[in-house]
């Protein structure tokens, strides 16, 4: 089933010149009623009148988070504040988080990509679908809820966490679709196994997994558990939320809703568009987006392009899965994580030499955080107690600082690789290529 | 009398108690007791050297955080009950033991306690209240 024939299947030409259209409609409203973007515009030396074809959005200067910080918290706002309807925020990790503003029709977009995007993995009114995103400021919960709506299917707002609760419910509900982070899934077939519920007891069908990386071995693992179809989904607040791309049955990367959402991949090095097929960093234009469009947004997110008509009949260009970031960020168990964080806790500590390591690995499918730190005087001491104390202590600043607990391993001075006289800040061994 | 004693600290990897021991034998430092509390995620070396400055100098050129602070050597006879007397005395004073470590005389009949009390002064005090012979840190060099 496809949910929106005429526009997941338009014939490229059509797209292409409905995409122009949409451009030159964004770019114009964006400058006419964002300062930030006039202001950008006048510094380059361009104006909207310059968006002659699709490839003169290189012309348009980039979008950063930083940016959307700096306007916090409405200044990307492009419509009076009476038609803004609903807000959401990032986490704000590093500092203020960046706010989301939709008005009626942005939620109606909102609502029907999510609703293309859960066609694609195979729902319809029939469906019970057990959606364990977070509900609230972060987009996820109320994404997949509005696209369930639209599709008319059953939704469980069950949200996040509470996992004797969703075991229970998927039981007990016969759900046939679940929406979470793929880690949790496994985490849920985990909790089903020892409990001695298997997928035959289970009315799974398709799952709809996104807000982390993830790899194919990761794929095949959920799909033999939870015997289901275990597909990837695509987002970010910036743009809209759960829904700028989705996979369909066929697994062969994520269709990006490109009539709402323009794709573009550049070197994050040169900042120069790349051919299509090459890898580098997604970069996102909202075309329709009328409380906040956003032109051209780094999403950090490396990934490739990929035209051409998919198995499953549609046209909308496909992204590979997202295999790396073009930033230091992590997301350990969905959050956030800059190695800078942990840097500010240890600087907190008198007496602490910042050398350290970030060691983060998934040894249950739950992603661990380990942080090695070069011992110092300060911290040790000829009692294992107080040195231990002093790990705790570390343990507990960092927390505080990235709200997730980490273990701290002491290690001797420098043991810590360093390169050209920088240290390696952060060995990842999850594998995501 | 508190003696000096040296703390390294070892990370859980092979080769780094060896790799204390080489540093402190090239820097011709002779171990007169040592003992090493292990945890499962590092270890803490413990020694009585002869020119315990030294010692930390060389194995902090060397990259190894050290410690030096003091603890309490005491003469105790080398026979059955000896610890117990010591720890009796400690014990009546209310003064807690963290860790300690003996080590048998050559030529003599006696063994030689170190010991770190929590506080350090106490512990000496109700030592010598109790007429235990607390050595100083030339008698214990000199063994």
């Amino acid at each position: 089933m496809i949910w929106n024939e005429e526009a997941e299947c338009m014939a490229p030409g059509e797209k292409t010149k409905l995409q122009l259209e949409k451009l030159q409609e964004v770019v114009e409203r964006a400058y006419n009623n964002v300062p930030y973007y006039q202001k950008r515009f006048n510094e380059a030396g361009i104006g909207p009148e310059d968006i002659e074809t699709l490839s003169d959005l290189e012309k348009i200067p980039f979008t950063t988070k930083a940016d959307l910080r700096d306007a916090y918290p409405f200044g990307m706002f492009a419509v009076p504040p009476d038609d803004i309807v609903e807000v959401h925020t990032s986490s704000g990790t590093t500092g203020k988080p960046t706010v989301s503003g939709y008005t009626r029709e942005d939620i109606r977009i909102w609502s029907e990509v999510m609703a293309r995007a859960l066609t694609m993995a195979g729902a319809d009114k029939k469906d019970v679908i057990q959606n364990c995103y977070g509900y609230g400021l972060f987009t996820g919960g109320l994404g997949i809820h509005y696209g369930t709506q639209n599709v008319g299917a059953t939704v469980i707002p069950i949200s996040a966490g509470n996992t004797q609760r969703q075991v229970e419910i998927l039981k007990d509900f016969q759900s046939s679709i679940i929406t979470c982070t793929p880690s949790y899934a496994l985490y849920l077939a985990e909790v089903l196994e020892k409990e001695g519920i298997t997928g035959e007891d289970l009315n799974l069908k398709a799952g709809v997994f996104g807000a982390e990386m993830w790899t194919e071995e990761m794929r095949e693992e959920i799909e033999r558990r939870l015997h289901l179809d275990a597909l990837n989904i695509y987002g970010l607040t910036e743009i809209i939320g759960p829904g700028v791309a989705q996979e369909c049955m066929d697994k062969s990367g994520l269709h990006i809703f490109d009539d709402h959402f323009y794709p573009e991949i550049i070197d994050p090095q040169t900042l120069k568009t790349l051919p299509e097929g090459e890898k580098g960093e997604l970069v996102l234009t909202t075309l329709t987006r009328e409380g906040m469009p956003i032109l051209r947004f780094r999403t950090r997110d490396i990934t490739s392009l990929q035209s051409g008509e998919c198995p499953c009949g549609r046209s909308l260009v496909k992204m590979d899965r997202i295999t790396g970031r073009s930033d230091d960020m992590l997301k350990i168990r969905g959050v956030i994580v800059f190695p800078s964080q942990i840097e500010r806790a240890l600087l907190k500590i008198p007496g602490l030499e910042p050398h350290y390591q970030i060691i983060v690995t998934r040894p249950q499918h739950l992603d661990e955080l380990e942080v090695h730190v070069e011992a110092s005087p300060a911290l040790f001491s000829d009692e294992v107690k107080h040195v231990e104390k002093a790990k705790e202590m570390i343990q507990k600043r960092i927390h505080d600082e990235i709200g997730l607990r980490v273990n701290v391993n002491l290690v001797e001075p420098e043991s810590i690789p360093r390169s050209e006289g920088k240290a390696v800040r952060v060995v990842d061994k999850r594998k995501f290529d | 009398m508190k003696l000096k004693q040296i703390s390294v600290f070892l990370e859980n990897r092979k080769g780094r108690l060896w790799k204390a021991m080489n540093v402190l034998a090239t820097a011709d430092i002779n171990i007169r007791a040592l003992s090493i509390a292990d945890t499962s995620e590092f270890g803490i070396l413990r020694m009585i050297v002869p020119d315990p400055e030294k010692a930390q100098r060389v194995l902090e050129k060397n990259h190894f955080v050290v410690k030096v602070n003091q603890v309490i050597a005491v003469e105790v006879p080398d026979e059955p009950g000896g610890l117990d007397h010591i720890l009796g005395v400690l014990t009546q004073a209310d003064i807690n033991v963290e860790y300690l470590y003996a080590f048998v005389e050559k030529n003599e009949e006696k063994a030689i306690v170190v010991i770190r009390t929590e506080d350090v002064d106490a512990g000496i005090q109700a030592l010598e209240a109790a007429q235990v012979t607390i050595l100083s840190a030339d008698e214990v060099y000199k063994i």
